[in-house]
């Protein structure tokens, strides 16, 4: 398995001279990279503040004018969409993805730069749009981030009007930017590697990345149909999802359609879009877990196959979101299966990453504390998640706050951590320079222990009944007075939390002047993107000769080897071993 | 499979002497692995829709196409006249791709020029269609089938529209850059979108000309 593309032919590598070709029409996946990364940055700050707004009201009702129920509803909705599909699948697919998949295996650049440039284009204009609804009549759509009709184009939801259909133009002009990456990705993993870089031999980086590529690319088709057909609803008055209906008062000219197809869709994409952004997760801290704890990862091809059979199965549970919504009990029946089922390679990662540990030569480095809180936090959601996927236990924790602790803690917390884990793994090949390691303890700390602070009170509340999305409880009897003050602490929580990140935001930018200079592989890490001959790694990435690889990218601690890492690059031949173990032949 | 035994390697374990082969060159590998994955995107867009279509056409107020005498496609030529045209097109395409492996240049170049002329009436001849169904009153909101007509033809249109931007771009490079043995390999990625879209229109057609027998049978056997 062994191709030469496009992208390996030194002499189509034309260096970039002038400053727009070098920093801003860049074909350089590097910086385009940097692009996607900083653009989900910045837009998943908003989603942030938004939060922060969400949990001022909460916290402290009737104390700031300027949250009314609108308000609130369309910082909801904007804090779900813009953190699932504008940050994390950005970010992870489009940020991370972009620098390391041609990196990691060896090639040049990706297989199409300008196709690659045009995808980080669309992305910004998706974004642009969607920051445009703040600024329309009615403001952004407030129908919730599944933005479910027929109430999210009826007159009574905020931003019916202008908002709902600037997020659903945003969320098309996305997949099509997404589509343009995506194909990029799955062709360069396919045939861009180098010489002696088999499928097999690839860093789970890379596999979590592309089946999760892969995931995209069949799911986000399902987020166009439903967002294309809501649009014709809304504007030229056909009736895919709405059914007849009064409205206000007034009899509208739908008739009988299903809203309940928009559900399916809406899920038929959604839950694909969780392994979308936790797989690639999986696959980076699995490398972060190996590198730092000097050890090979614990059951590799396991770990692939898990992540195949994922993927696979992501595509066959979305029905457990609509428990609610009625359906067939034997469809119930059935997603549930699946839905415990896909538990089972899931639950085999989770061993994995603790087998990885143990015994292992632990470096408690920032990443590394970020890659161990991972293993906290989403064995945690994954475990509420078994609750959950009951259609039993479901039905009165659905509209509860147990299910928003749920679905943070395991896909809002734990691919954030993994996100940090990786951007201090990573920083020092993109800048040259570590980040100050005090600084990230502290953002560690404050953000590990702050979510527990933040979430597992939820837990409880969600216990209690206190339903989600609620703007205020009013007159509730059943939810006793306490539950308000745990609100309290949770807002306060948040704060530091939202506020700690600060601290992550300026560490960013204080070492990429003043930090330590990192060197050459600051990690002794095995795989390919460390062994580029310049750190960061200029354009074209391997100078003359592309790098030929010789073992897989877990070689830590090989017994009889002088040193505790043997990069891919490294033939047989040329591994320093210890005099003993030369005479014995091993290594 | 080829994918299994690639999952059962045992990437620790050394490998023999001289790691692996060198596969040869192929420029054109990465466009057909490409074109592969976005058929498979638009296969699936296309699948979806019509899946929705099968469930929404279970509603009481879902009134098929064709069946009775005062519907438009119970006699349904004037949908096998664009057939036709999307087929000349599919057709000349191909030849295009015999030409252009055969070298023969002047065939080749007639051979897009059909194609395009006749994907470019294709559309001229839908959008046609479109207000001849708009004047006897079937509107796009008059009901859910006519919403589905207009919003099929209307994607399946633009994916065309696409594959002829696509097309001109490989002229214009072959004619600004002289690839001219670059010619085929791009023609064959070309040819394939095309017949793809012609299949894809083939299947459409048989969806939305459908009886409302047949539509409750496929709906039946999708569990609607």
């Amino acid at each position: 398995m062994e191709h030469v593309a496009i992208a390996d032919q030194i002499d189509e590598m034309h260096d970039p001279d002038t400053f727009i070709t070098k920093y801003i029409w860049s074909q350089d996946h590097k910086v385009i990279a940097i692009q996607y990364g900083g653009t989900a940055i910045v837009v998943g700050l908003v989603a942030l503040v938004l939060s922060g707004l969400m949990r001022l009201q909460l916290g402290f009702p009737d104390t700031f004018d300027f949250i009314d129920p609108s308000a609130y509803l369309q910082f909801v909705t904007m804090h779900g969409m813009i953190m699932v599909i504008y940050l994390l699948t950005a970010l992870l697919l489009g940020g991370f993805g972009n620098y390391l998949i041609p990196l990691m295996v060896g090639a040049r650049d990706m297989v199409f730069p300008y196709l690659n440039m045009l995808s980080y284009w669309t992305y910004l204009l998706s974004v642009i749009v969607l920051l445009a609804s703040f600024f329309v009549p009615g403001g952004p759509t407030g129908a919730g981030w599944t933005l479910y009709p027929p109430q999210a184009i009826l007159n009574g939801t905020p931003g019916y009007d202008w908002g709902i259909m600037l997020m659903l133009i945003s969320l098309a002009i996305f997949i099509v930017a997404f589509t343009m990456g995506g194909l990029n990705y799955v062709t360069t993993v396919l045939q861009a590697r180098t010489r002696g870089m088999t499928l097999m031999r690839m860093p789970l980086t890379i596999w979590g990345i592309f089946t999760a590529t892969v995931l995209g690319l069949l799911a986000f088709p399902a987020l166009l149909v439903s967002a294309i057909m809501m649009m014709l609803d809304k504007t030229l008055g056909t009736s895919f999802f709405m059914p007849a209906i009064v409205s206000l008062g007034e009899t509208m000219d739908y008739t009988g359609g299903s809203p309940v197809l928009f559900q399916h869709l809406f899920w038929f994409f959604g839950h694909p879009e969780v392994y979308i952004v936790a797989l690639p997760a999986f696959g980076m801290v699995s490398d972060v877990l190996a590198t730092h704890a000097r050890k090979n990862i614990f059951g590799y091809r396991m770990m692939v196959w898990a992540i195949v059979a994922i993927g696979g199965l992501s595509f066959v549970v979305w029905a457990h979101h609509m428990y609610v919504s009625g359906m067939n009990p034997a469809f119930g029946f059935f997603f549930a299966t699946t839905t415990l089922i896909i538990a089972i390679p899931t639950a085999i990662k989770v061993y994995n990453w603790v087998l990885t540990l143990w015994r292992g030569n632990i470096h408690l480095t920032v990443a590394m504390l970020f890659a161990i809180g991972f293993i906290f936090t989403f064995t945690h959601g994954g475990l509420t998640g078994l609750f959950l996927g009951n259609v039993v236990i479901d039905l009165p924790l659905s509209d509860t706050y147990f299910v928003v602790a749920h679905f943070h803690m395991v896909m809002g917390v734990s691919p954030i951590m993994v996100l940090f884990a990786a951007i201090y793994h990573w920083y020092p090949l993109m800048s040259g320079r570590m980040l100050h390691v005090g600084m990230g303890k502290a953002h560690f700390w404050f953000t590990f222990l702050g979510t527990y602070a933040i979430y597992l009170p939820m837990h409880y509340l969600g216990f209690l009944g206190v339903p989600r999305r609620y703007f205020a409880m009013g007159s509730t009897d059943f939810i006793p007075e306490s539950a308000q003050s745990l609100n309290a602490s949770i807002t306060i929580s948040a704060l530091i939390v939202g506020a700690s990140q600060l601290i992550f935001i300026y560490n960013i930018f204080w070492s990429l002047r003043n930090g330590e200079k990192a060197g050459h592989n600051p990690w002794q890490a095995t795989s390919l993107e460390w062994q580029a001959p310049d750190i960061p790694p200029r354009h074209g990435n391997w100078g003359e000769k592309l790098p030929e690889v010789h073992r897989w990218a877990y070689d830590y601690s090989v017994p009889g080897a002088v040193e505790d890492f043997i990069p891919q690059n490294v033939p047989t031949s040329e591994v320093a071993v210890t005099a003993d173990d030369h005479e014995e032949g091993h290594v | 499979m080829s994918f299994f035994k690639t999952l059962g390697e045992k990437p620790w374990l050394a490998q023999a002497a001289g790691g692996m082969p060198l596969l040869e060159h192929d420029p054109h590998a990465s466009g057909r692995i490409a074109l592969r994955f976005f058929l498979a995107v638009v296969g699936v867009l296309f699948f979806l829709f019509t899946i929705t279509f099968l469930s929404r056409s279970q509603y009481p107020d879902f009134q098929a196409l064709a069946g009775q005498p005062w519907q438009p496609f119970t006699d349904p030529t004037r949908l096998w006249f664009n057939t036709a045209l999307l087929a000349f097109s599919s057709l000349a395409m191909h030849m295009a791709l015999m030409s252009s492996r055969a070298g023969r240049m002047n065939s080749t170049i007639v051979g897009v020029t059909a194609a395009a002329f006749f994907a470019v009436l294709f559309l001229l001849a839908q959008l046609d269609l479109w207000q001849e169904l708009q004047a006897m009153g079937f509107g796009l909101g008059g009901n859910p089938a006519n919403s589905y007509f207009y919003l099929l033809t209307a994607v399946h249109g633009l994916h065309i529209a696409g594959g002829l931007i696509a097309l001109s771009n490989v002229v214009f490079r072959v004619w600004n850059n002289g690839e001219l043995n670059a010619l085929s390999g791009l023609l064959k990625l070309c040819s394939n979108y095309w017949h793809f879209l012609f299949v894809i229109w083939l299947l459409l057609f048989g969806l939305l000309t459908s009886e409302p027998d047949t539509i409750n049978a496929l709906a039946a056997l999708c569990g609607f």
